[in-house]
């Protein structure tokens, strides 16, 4: 046993364990206006409430796995990386990724530029290929700091960039969505497809942190 | 490639321009952060041109569609006590008539 219940299960339950609670607590004013809104879309006929389950389904299925392919042929095939930095979401359609609307911009990291990615006024994020964003993008901390001390930022993520490097944050504000194509990492030489799409992390993908080295 | 429509306004500036941001704090839904607006960068891209967002929140039409770039900032200029070196940069999506050019910098 290990951390806090580190006590055995054979003793007499006088003491309370900590719960979840049983009730969310009363909702707030958007919670409402949502419900009512979807309900209403519902049964007017806008859109059937198994369009809207399958939409979110779709929304959380994609996952960072698509971005990594992305990168993984970028870094196998420039004349693919060329196409990708000029035109990014062209490039995902052309391995069969679907992006809707999406106007991606694709930014190369190399050996002397570190990208960076963060949306200061909300939580934009390129969804379909690296699926929904984590808590963290959305937090008040690191949409304001990401832009005012990018380096700090990145350092508390493990991620020390040298002064010789420089940092570019891109700010995600209107249209365009941003995936950083991250530096390719050393002793992967002769890797496949597959192989080098395992080392391209999401969070490679938003700038916070490299592409994970081949294991040792 | 980037021939506009003709719903959409002519683009003004081009990938090298400088351009200063409007300093301006009108009401309503605006996608220009306030820490951009005064500051003074050059144009990195065009990136086409879109529906005006702060027309769109008022579910107006958003036409003439606006241009909109890629702005290259330097951070020091930005952030008084930035710590980092003076290469550092951002970039920041931009409307046009959130633009003016600037040729007080270089």
């Amino acid at each position: 046993m290990t951390g806090l219940h580190d006590h055995p299960h054979d003793h007499g339950h006088d003491h309370a364990h900590p719960t979840a609670p049983d009730a969310d607590g009363p909702q707030g004013y958007y919670q409402v206006l949502e419900v009512a809104v979807r309900e209403l879309l519902i049964a007017k006929g806008v859109i059937t409430a198994d369009a809207l389950r399958s939409q979110i389904e779709r929304m959380d299925g994609a996952n960072a796995g698509r971005g990594g392919a992305l990168v993984a042929r970028a870094w196998l095939d420039p004349d693919f990386k060329a196409r990708a930095l000029e035109d990014g979401s062209a490039a995902a359609r052309e391995l069969g990724l679907e992006v809707g609307a999406m106007r991606l911009i694709v930014v190369e990291s190399t050996a002397t530029l570190h990208n960076l990615v963060v949306c200061t006024l909300c939580s934009c994020y390129p969804r379909p290929l690296l699926g929904l964003p984590p808590d963290w993008y959305k937090s008040r901390a690191y949409r304001s700091r990401a832009v005012r001390e990018p380096r700090a930022v990145l350092a508390e993520f493990g991620t020390i960039i040298p002064d010789n490097v420089e940092v570019r944050v891109h700010d995600s504000t209107a249209d365009m969505r941003y995936l950083v194509l991250p530096e390719r990492p050393a002793g992967t030489e002769g890797w496949d497809e597959g192989r080098l799409a395992a080392l391209v992390t999401r969070d490679s993908m938003i700038g916070v942190a490299r592409a994970a080295a081949p294991p040792a | 490639m980037n021939a506009p429509p003709q719903d959409a306004l002519p683009a003004q500036f081009r990938p090298g321009d400088r351009v200063r941001v409007r300093r301006a704090h009108p009401p309503g839904h605006l996608r220009t952060p306030s820490y951009i607006r005064g500051q003074a960068g050059a144009v990195e891209r065009l990136c086409g041109a879109f529906p005006n967002p702060e027309e769109l929140a008022y579910n107006r039409s958003g036409l003439p569609r606006q241009p909109l770039y890629r702005v290259r900032f330097r951070q020091a200029e930005l952030w008084p006590h930035y710590a980092g070196p003076a290469a550092d940069t951002i970039e920041i999506e931009i409307y046009q008539h959130w633009l003016e050019p600037d040729e007080a910098t270089r």
